[in-house]
């Protein structure tokens, strides 16, 4: 087996990698709406989803079935083959982009062949995620375009427009970040924010190097935002305004694939977000003697989540739940277990961390969407055009004036 | 034949497709969607002759905003099919063969005549090489160029711009 | 490795392809495209000789060509937006007042 994997490492290797990650992003695509029902109705004093399985857990799963086995609409006029290449495009580039995300530091071997915890590890895959990003506007303006209605058109048009000023503060905010790490390689730019201000405050770009990137971090995430066409920023598909914009005339499982590339890039700009500013899978303490305890946060953290679940559990309304909930916590407690094994420590620290801060952003983007109201066109475009532009271009400067000055 | 050059010929099928298909189709729309897979695969073929950063910024300003300002601008317009005026049986009949055969003959030329151009052992560029260069050696025609932005950026405005508005 | 003349040949053909969409397109947005398929087809030329010649100069060259592709874009797209609201048709032959 050895020898085959050495003689095709892509096949081997590569693809059991992929597979694997498709399977996990899609089915955290699943549970996100989910985590984002949930969070908005806790904001606004509701339960959100409750019977679908306990605490509606399985409501992805039902949701899921209900776009497979509804009517696939295609309305009159439309131009069929962009109706179709839509959707496509949008889900297959929003998949894509994670690909070249890297999520630790650790590489682990599959048949005797060292690989990275990622698809690929690219010297420019910054640039990549951009430029993936940059193609994802097609998929908006052409399901606007392709509908053959007004509403999609304006949706479409206004999105389009939306995500081209955008992404120029989008780009700009990252400058600084490039210009303290001087790569455009992920993982070297994780590596770069290594170390600790007095011993204990981590170096993360937020807050470390030559020049904070605190407004650095401010303006990307906002433009970010929009990007995504997310709260307040979702004038593309406005409900008030425009009925759903752009993807008013998809039905079905067309829909869904919307839905999912929406989600999907909202987890690739967490991820984006993690490694540029938040020093990516570091942990927040220091590797020294005194803060040995916090190799065990993981494994605490799981066997804590698991020991409430089952407390909870097992006073749980439906008898459903009452098997579910307390199965779920004891798979928590073992995971809790093996993490404390000695190999399996050192090596999810760098996944464990990651994925914290991921899930705090994509808290973050569910948290401003419950509470922003929706911005007006123009004042949408001026805050893009007037404000994050000059201030992104404003960051450069300081950035850079901070890097020749410390240099000397 | 070697990987290499199967991507190649992959790449330059889908490009040469592309272009065609640019100019058989009839509504604008389609015929950007073909402009946007030559460009696509012409950033493959940067990468395969190692230049990773031009292909990245091939598909980020060619396939990113170019284009999407083209189809922004046909979606504004509502450009529908085009019309077909004036193009006479002579030049579809004996100028379309005559126009691919000239093409294939120039490109025959050119592939014998540069044929000796050896392709040095691989060696990827990296961008911190290109970006040395473009400021040191080309630092001024690359300030240059942002002017060429921003007068640029005041004349789209002032075309654009309704006369009536004020 | 692909030799480079075959870079070169599919260089010729798409900037072929490019004059043909320019002489046979009727849009006038279709014939912007086609320019900038001819603008691509030289960059490839470019990339293809750097990397023959060894030389990082072609790369710089096609850096500054898209860079000035982008602002005749601008320009472009503009002055086409102009046309079409001044005379009403994008169609180029329609746009011939000077004929008349």
């Amino acid at each position: 087996m050895n020898e085959f994997a050495s003689q095709h490492p892509i096949l081997v290797v590569a693809l059991p990698k992929i597979v694997v990650l498709l399977l996990v992003l899609l089915t955290s695509l699943a549970y996100l709406t989910w985590f984002e029902r949930k969070v908005v109705a806790h904001i606004q004093s509701r339960w959100g989803p409750y019977r679908v399985g306990p605490h509606g857990l399985l409501q992805p799963l039902a949701d899921g079935v209900k776009f497979l086995f509804k009517e696939d609409v295609t309305p009159a006029g439309a131009d069929k083959f962009v109706y179709f290449l839509a959707p496509f495009l949008s889900l297959s580039l929003a998949i894509t982009s994670i690909a070249v995300i890297p999520f630790g530091p650790k590489e682990f071997t599959v048949f005797g062949q060292p690989t990275p915890l990622a698809i690929t590890n690219l010297n420019i895959g910054l640039l990549v995620l951009f430029a993936i990003t940059s193609m994802g506007v097609y998929g908006v303006a052409l399901a606007g375009w392709s509908s053959n209605s007004k509403y999609p058109l304006l949706g479409g048009l206004r999105s389009s427009a939306q995500m081209i000023s955008y992404e120029l503060a989008l780009t700009m905010s990252v400058v600084g970040v490039i210009l303290m790490a001087g790569t455009f390689n992920l993982s070297e730019i994780v590596m770069s924010q290594q170390g600790f201000h007095w011993g204990f405050l981590p170096r993360w770009n937020l807050i470390g190097g030559p020049m904070p990137q605190l407004l650095g971090f401010l303006l990307f995430f906002t433009a970010a935002v929009a990007e995504t066409n997310r709260a307040p920023f979702d004038l593309a598909e406005a409900e008030s305004e425009l009925v759903a914009g752009f993807h008013t005339e998809y039905a079905s499982f067309k829909f869904a694939m919307f839905f999912m590339a929406e989600y999907s890039s909202m987890i690739t700009v967490s991820c984006l977000a993690t490694i540029l500013f938040f020093g990516g899978w570091l942990s927040p303490f220091p590797q020294t003697a005194a803060f040995a305890w916090a190799h065990y946060i993981p494994a605490a953290a799981f066997a804590l989540a698991g020991l409430a679940l089952i407390f909870y559990g097992i006073r749980y309304l439906t008898m459903f739940g009452r098997v579910v909930l307390p199965v779920l916590g004891v798979v928590l407690g073992a995971l809790a277990l093996l993490f404390i094994r000695p190999g399996v420590t050192e090596f999810v620290q760098g996944p464990f961390w990651f994925l914290l801060k991921v899930v705090f952003f994509l808290f973050v983007y569910v948290w401003v969407r419950g509470t922003l109201p929706r911005l007006r066109y123009d004042q949408l475009m001026g805050f893009g055009w007037k404000l994050l532009l000059p201030l992104s271009i404003l960051n450069v400067v300081i950035t850079s004036l901070a890097i020749v000055l410390t240099q000397r | 034949m070697t990987p290499q050059i199967a991507v190649f010929l992959v790449l330059a099928a889908m490009a040469v497709a592309g272009a065609v298909s640019l100019i058989l189709q009839r509504h604008p729309i389609h015929s950007a969607l073909s402009l946007i897979v030559v460009m696509v695969s012409l950033a493959g073929l940067y990468l395969l002759l190692g230049a990773e950063f031009i292909a990245a910024v091939q598909i980020i300003v060619y396939g990113g905003a170019i284009m999407v300002l083209f189809v922004f601008v046909i979606m504004l317009l509502n450009a529908g099919e085009e019309e077909r005026t004036n193009v006479s049986r002579m030049a579809r009949f004996v100028g379309v063969p005559l126009g691919v055969m000239f093409l294939l003959e120039v490109a025959y030329w050119i592939a014998r005549a540069t044929s000796h151009l050896a392709p040095p052992a691989a060696q990827l560029v990296s961008t911190r090489d290109l970006s040395t260069l473009l400021f040191r050696e080309y630092v001024f025609p690359f300030e240059l160029t942002s002017f060429l932005i921003l007068i640029a950026l005041l004349g789209a405005l002032v075309l654009a711009r309704r006369e009536d508005s004020d | 490795m692909v030799p480079i003349s075959y870079y070169l040949a599919l260089s010729a053909v798409l900037f072929g392809l490019g004059v043909v969409a320019f002489i046979f397109k009727r849009n006038i947005i279709t014939i912007f495209m086609a320019i900038e398929l001819m603008l691509n087809a030289v960059n490839l030329a470019f990339v293809a000789f750097s990397r023959a010649l060894g030389q990082l100069q072609g790369q710089v060259f096609v850096f500054f060509v898209i860079v000035v592709a982008a602002a005749e874009a601008a320009v472009g797209l503009a002055i086409i937006i102009v046309i079409a609201r001044n005379r009403g048709t994008l169609n180029v032959e329609r746009v011939d007042s000077l004929k008349h």
